[in-house]
């Protein structure tokens, strides 16, 4: 190749190792970096009454309390209706048909509504559940827009993990006599738990962290959500509103601290669960 | 004169257009082991396969012809597959314990029918892994993961599960081909014991092994049965020139 730069193997390894440390460095830096800014300005807000208390004029005063029920609550019907429709779609292409037109037509739609931008799904979801449906801006229609959102998520991982079953264990568990639906239930899905679990984890930290299509659906009350279908403000929601507006720069902050400490937390528990289901399996 | 349990007739296999079995006839008799030799892709494993009917779950697969087992037409409309792979136990060329206890490993196939009394499973442990030689070894570890056993004794624990079925017939694909002698004597040792109360197919690509423990041996070829004789006759008088190069380590 003549004119290509060449280097000795050796060299070459080395250049190919610096680069990639470089690059993972950087990464951790940039993670550092957000963690030390919003801890710095969002720990000195923290403390109980922040955490238990409403906010009060228009959030200048007083805690989150409701924007965290309100976080829950969404992320929770999110992910109840994500986790089996995501699932189910995983178990359907990849144990109960053959490659064909149709599984190819499904996995297109699922990668499409992966790229799609989250502020088109909340423009769906206003139009599909708060109009047409008439749940308004609730939690109802933003729990269910955000479903629809992470719903190529779970699809993708828990058809990844599913794959990633010995295809010697499907076998096994047909020979010894066992319908497709068994061999799903107690081969398959206990032997794919941790990566579909993955997932599902992936999923709530994108869902506590949606603003855009929240901001549509659910609406931005900030009552302690009752029902369904109060509408309601997240976290995510509340922090963006708080720094746009310029209504409360340190509240913005400590807001902020809660979001990312209950991500981090959310992952360390998971990551710590499955190290143990791992182990506790093999 | 003796029994015959499976019966196979004109019998054809094809993976989509490719043809892995060309009309076999052959039968096996009650309590016999039947040894199948036969160098790769010879159609070994595709015909266990047929006869309890795995082969069902690959797309394009496809046969033609009869095969009766205990007076049964597998290939019937009114054929309960899922009972007669728990009538012909399989037991695979690499051990495969799912990633479960020994013991339910063993009673996997038994909870699929719902029994779950204890006191009954119990006793199917202890009785399988008894007729599959494992008990002594593994009776003080049955609630620890049975990915921990050496693969001698995942082979064996796979024998033992098979058995829990309560089948009336034992395929075996190969089932010492990656384990040390030892490990395969104890397993040819228990095949011997087992052919009492079991018939047994024995796969094994290694000749030797079929001269050692099967009563009859059949030898495949590309797809076809080359013959099929008592093991003493095939390994000393063959009656055909291809069987006989194979034995010689012609071809293979
Ligand atoms: N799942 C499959 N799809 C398509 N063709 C297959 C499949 N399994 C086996 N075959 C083909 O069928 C023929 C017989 O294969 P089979 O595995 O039954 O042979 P075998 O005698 O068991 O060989 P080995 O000693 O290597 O195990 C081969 O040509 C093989 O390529
Ligand atoms: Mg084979």
């Amino acid at each position: 190749m003549g004119g290509q730069l060449k280097l000795q193997p050796r060299t070459e390894q080395k250049v190919v190792q610096v680069f990639m440390y470089l690059m993972t460095s950087i990464a951790v830096l940039v993670l550092v970096f957000i963690l030390v800014v919003i801890l710095k300005n969002g720990l000195p807000q923290l403390n109980l009454e922040f955490l238990t208390k409403n906010p009060a004029d228009m959030g200048r005063e007083g805690g989150i309390l409701s924007t965290i029920v309100a976080t829950i609550f969404l992320t929770f019907i999110a992910l109840l209706v994500a986790t089996p429709l995501g699932v189910g779609t995983a178990i359907y292409l990849t144990e109960y048909t053959v490659e064909s037109r149709i599984t190819r037509i499904i996995r297109f739609g699922a990668e499409c509504l992966a790229g799609i931008p989250s502020i088109i799904f909340g423009l769906f979801g206003f139009i599909l559940f708060v109009n047409k449906l008439k749940f308004g801006w609730s939690i109802l229609s933003g729990g269910l827009t955000l479903a629809f959102m992470v719903l190529p998520t779970i699809i993708r991982t828990s058809e990844e993990a599913i794959k990633a079953v010995p295809p010697a264990y499907r076998l096994v568990s047909f020979s010894l006599g066992s319908t497709r639906w068994q061999t799903v239930t107690r081969v398959v899905l206990p032997s794919a738990i941790p990566g579909i679990v993955t997932g599902v984890i992936l999923s709530i930290g994108r869902s506590i962290g949606e603003t855009a299509a929240v901001i549509f659906t659910a609406g931005s009350a900030l009552r302690m959500p009752t029902s369904l279908f109060s509408s309601s403000r997240t976290m995510s929601v509340h922090f963006y509103i708080l720094a746009k507006e310029g209504v409360s720069m340190p509240k913005a902050y400590g807001t902020a601290a809660v979001l990312v400490i209950s991500i981090l937390v959310i992952n360390i528990v998971t990551y710590y669960l499955m190290e143990k289901y791992i182990k506790r399996k093999s | 004169m003796k029994q015959r349990g499976i019966l196979v007739r004109d019998f054809s296999h094809y993976y989509g257009e490719n043809r892995s079995l060309n009309n076999i006839n052959l039968d096996v008799y009650r309590n016999e082991i039947l040894g199948i030799i036969g160098p790769a892709r010879s159609g070994k494993s595709t015909f266990l396969a047929c006869l309890n009917r795995l082969n069902d779950l690959i797309p394009g697969s496809r046969v033609e012809g009869k095969i009766v087992v205990d007076d049964q037409d597998i290939y019937g409309p009114e054929v309960d597959v899922v009972a007669l792979r728990r009538k012909l136990g399989m037991v695979f060329a690499t051990p495969v314990p799912l990633p479960l206890t020994i013991y339910e490993n063993i009673v996997f196939g038994v909870r699929l029918l719902g029994k779950n009394n204890r006191p009954e499973l119990d006793e199917i442990v202890e009785d399988s892994l008894e007729k599959a030689g494992l008990w002594a070894e593994v009776k003080d570890r049955l609630h620890t993961s049975a990915l921990k056993l050496s693969g001698g004794q995942q082979q064996r624990l796979c024998i033992a599960r098979v058995l829990a079925l309560k089948p009336q017939y034992i395929m075996l694909d190969e089932p010492t081909s990656g384990l040390d002698p030892i490990s395969t004597m104890k397993i040819e040792d228990s095949l011997r014991t087992l052919k009492k109360d079991y018939t047994i197919i024995l796969v094994t690509n290694n000749t030797k092994q079929a001269a050692r423990v099967a009563d009859r041996t059949a030898f495949f070829l590309m797809g076809e049965l080359v013959e099929i004789d008592e093991t003493r006759v095939v390994f000393t008088r063959p009656s055909d020139k291809r069987t006989e190069a194979y034995l010689e380590g012609k071809f293979g």
